[in-house]
């Protein structure tokens, strides 16, 4: 990848004048991530907060040719221009070069979308998705999703006498992408931001479907400060809440290690949304959380580690 | 020369997709649809087309797929029936919108519940509001020219608009007939290359398709949209027209055939294969010195309003046979359009809706005569039985 400031002289896909609010954790995913090709792009995305708030008619951010179909059907809609740009190169009819990238939330991705993603990557086409997870439905206000943490408050797991916010295990969707057995998975955060701009380069550069799954921190919807996006991302890391890491042809590779793994309980303390845990009734809900955490990065540790060669 | 060959309906329409070649063809089986697509897949296995084929995981991403594909600059075909046609149906409202020239072939099947897989209209009628243009069939041959001319409908500049071409569940898609099959360069020619409005993979011209209009704009979106579909009634007979000068063929080129109307007192209007059946008793019924006629309708929608108002005001009595429920609506969704259009007519002729054969249930010549009968003693007493009647239903 590019130097950063290098990285910066290159031209914007996603310009300036979108509406999505003041400190989102998205834009920074994806106008770091697309100038991660030199090729013509094609992006296409999911209802959902970047697209609603990058092409409101009679104005569009995208520099890039862009096309929205629903809410649940981007990769199945990228795919099918993925399909055409291959029948026409074929046929001599296309003389440019493409990349197709396709977007979508974790509403679109994780849940309502699942199927029609499940079906492109399995096929097999040449198109990158990137799913920005902030968590819930947060484009209509923060209604809980698949991807939605145990104890999160949200608009349809409200706290409340009988009711901590969100019951039960976030799904694992990376893990479900890696069951494809794709060429290429990964997680990424924007505070790990070099890391990110590779895993956009590496994806581009494969032949094949690739996944990423970015961890977006939503102002709003997680009740943080507008110039928290970069920190609580960090703390997802530290914290081994969201673990950065790949799997690049079946090879897992740890991104990044913490120094020192903080206990979730400091990805938590900033964020609104989890502020009721902190009631001592609440105490078993952040022990559940941490088990959870734990559970999940040492299985991730004992597959790249698997990985390694033999010394 | 053409070809002359014993095909079922699916198959014709296989050979259609052929001999148009189309770049890509997302698809998703679903019976009665199957054996046109696994026709179309043999095409592409012995490298007969060199289609790009999306073998997608639902209708929904069936639909979408298409869209993308279309698009992106490519000529794509997809085929459905019935369930696989309501899990598009937010996709053909958004294929419509963008003003995608698809093609569909959707072999008319029953819709859940109770689950059905035989014929009947319900799947494309619960579809006709979507903007897409929808072409009966009568038979195999028809299915296969109506396929043909679809894609100079669909992409003709002012049209724009896609199209799906019907034809019955298992009475056309499974029933063999003689089907004459064109020389492939001439339909080439007559189809002619795709030359896409727009597209999203030019460089030079990046573009943003599916923005977010709010009530600033969707009003106007949405009534321009209507610029296309209220074209094409046009479109539709200069292509017939053009296709049968071409290939010399007998189907119906027009929105509807007008059968012995000349003199009728009396007419059944009917949709898709009971045609050919209602063809047979309206002879038998001449033959006996009996004024009987059919309408069959080719085009749903755009419905032919002025066009079947004039032919119908002729006559004192019309039975519109619906293949479908338009549940608390009056009757099936054809009566409902026929009324509409005969209003103001003066002199009307007296109307009455028959349904019949939902899910496949048997039509029977015999049925056909009593809805004939029905007529000649409304126009004796001045009044229908009943408003609405069911053949062949058991009571």
């Amino acid at each position: 990848m590019a130097k950063l400031k290098d990285l910066a002289q290159l031209p914007e896909q996603l310009s300036a004048g979108h509406r999505l609010c003041p400190g989102c954790g998205v834009p920074p995913i994806f106008r770091l991530g697309l100038r991660q090709t030199s090729a013509n792009l094609l992006v296409g995305g999911a209802t959902g907060c970047l697209e609603v708030s990058s092409s409101i008619y009679p104005y569009s951010a995208w520099k890039c040719s862009f096309i929205h179909n629903a809410f649940e059907n981007v990769a199945a809609t990228v795919s099918g221009a993925e399909a055409a740009y291959k029948a026409l190169k074929r046929r001599g009819k296309m003389e440019h070069e493409y990349k197709f990238l396709a977007f979508g939330g974790d509403g679109g991705t994780y849940d309502i979308g699942l199927q029609s993603l499940s079906g492109a990557m399995e096929r097999g086409h040449n198109m990158v998705y990137v799913c920005y997870d902030n968590e819930a439905y947060q484009n209509t206000g923060n209604q809980r999703s698949s991807s939605t943490p145990m104890g999160s408050n949200t608009t349809t797991t409200p706290v409340g006498k009988k009711s901590y916010g969100r019951v039960g295990q976030r799904k694992d969707l990376t893990a479900i992408l890696i069951a494809h057995h794709i060429p290429y998975v990964a997680q990424g955060l924007i505070s790990n931001w070099k890391d990110l701009g590779h895993k956009f380069e590496r994806a581009f550069e494969i032949e094949g479907p690739c996944f990423i799954n970015v961890l977006a921190p939503c102002i709003p919807g997680w009740k943080i400060g507008e110039d928290a996006m970069v920190d609580i991302a960090r703390l997802a890391a530290d914290t081994c809440f969201w673990p950065c890491y790949e799997v690049d042809h079946g090879v897992w590779k740890l991104n990044y290690k913490p120094k020192e793994k903080l206990p979730v309980i400091e990805f938590l303390k900033p964020q609104g949304r989890f502020r009721h845990l902190f009631r001592p009734e609440n105490k078993h809900v952040i022990d559940l959380l941490q088990e959870e955490v734990d559970e999940r990065w040492s299985e991730i540790l004992r597959n790249c580690e698997a990985s390694k060669p033999a010394a | 020369m053409p070809e002359l060959l014993a095909l079922t309906g699916n198959d014709a329409v296989a050979y259609a997709m052929k001999q148009i070649n189309p770049d890509v063809v997302a698809a998703y089986p679903i019976t009665p649809q199957t054996s046109l697509m696994q026709k179309f897949a043999d095409f592409v296995a012995d490298g007969e087309v060199d289609t790009e084929m999306v073998l997608v995981e639902s209708e929904h991403s069936a639909m979408s797929a298409v869209v993308g594909s279309q698009a992106a600059g490519a000529r794509t075909m997809t085929a459905t029936s019935a369930c696989g046609l309501a899990l598009m149906h937010e996709v053909l409202y958004i294929a419509a919108g963008y003003r995608l020239p698809v093609v569909m072939p959707v072999v008319n099947r029953a819709l859940s519940a109770p689950i059905n897989i035989q014929g009947d209209h319900s799947d494309t009628m619960g579809a006709r509001d979507a903007g897409w243009i929808h072409i009966f069939s009568e038979n195999a041959q028809e299915a296969y020219e109506n396929t043909l001319q679809a894609i100079r409908i669909a992409e003709h500049p002012e049209v724009l608009t896609p199209v799906m071409v019907t034809l019955d569940g298992f009475i056309i898609s499974h029933g063999v007939e003689t089907v004459q099959i064109f020389d492939t360069a001439r339909v080439q020619q007559f189809v002619g290359e795709y030359k896409p409005a727009f597209t999203l993979l030019n460089p030079h011209k990046p573009m943003t398709l599916g923005s977010l209009d709010f009530s600033d704009f969707y009003f106007e979106h949405k009534v321009s949209q209507l610029q296309g579909i209220n074209y094409s009634p046009k479109v539709i007979l200069e292509v017939g027209r053009e296709f049968q000068r071409t290939f010399g063929g007998d189907c119906c080129y027009e929105h509807f055939e007008a059968y012995r109307m000349d003199d009728a007192e009396m007419a059944v209007i009917v949709l898709g294969s009971t045609a050919g059946a209602t063809r047979m008793v309206v002879d038998d019924l001449r033959s006996r010195g009996i004024a009987a006629g059919m309408v069959k309708i080719r085009t749903f929608r755009p419905f032919p309003y002025e066009e079947l108002a004039a032919t119908l005001k002729k006559v004192k009595a019309v039975a519109v046979m619906d293949r479908s429920l338009a549940y608390g609506g009056d009757g099936g969704p054809v009566h409902i359009e026929v009324r509409s259009a005969m209003y103001g007519v003066n002199n009307a002729p007296l109307m009455a809706n028959y349904i019949y054969g939902l899910g496949g249930k048997p039509i029977d010549l015999v049925h056909i005569e009593s809805v004939f009968t029905d007529m000649q003693q409304a126009i004796a007493t001045g009044k229908f039985p009943r408003r609405i009647g069911y053949l062949n239903l058991k009571e």
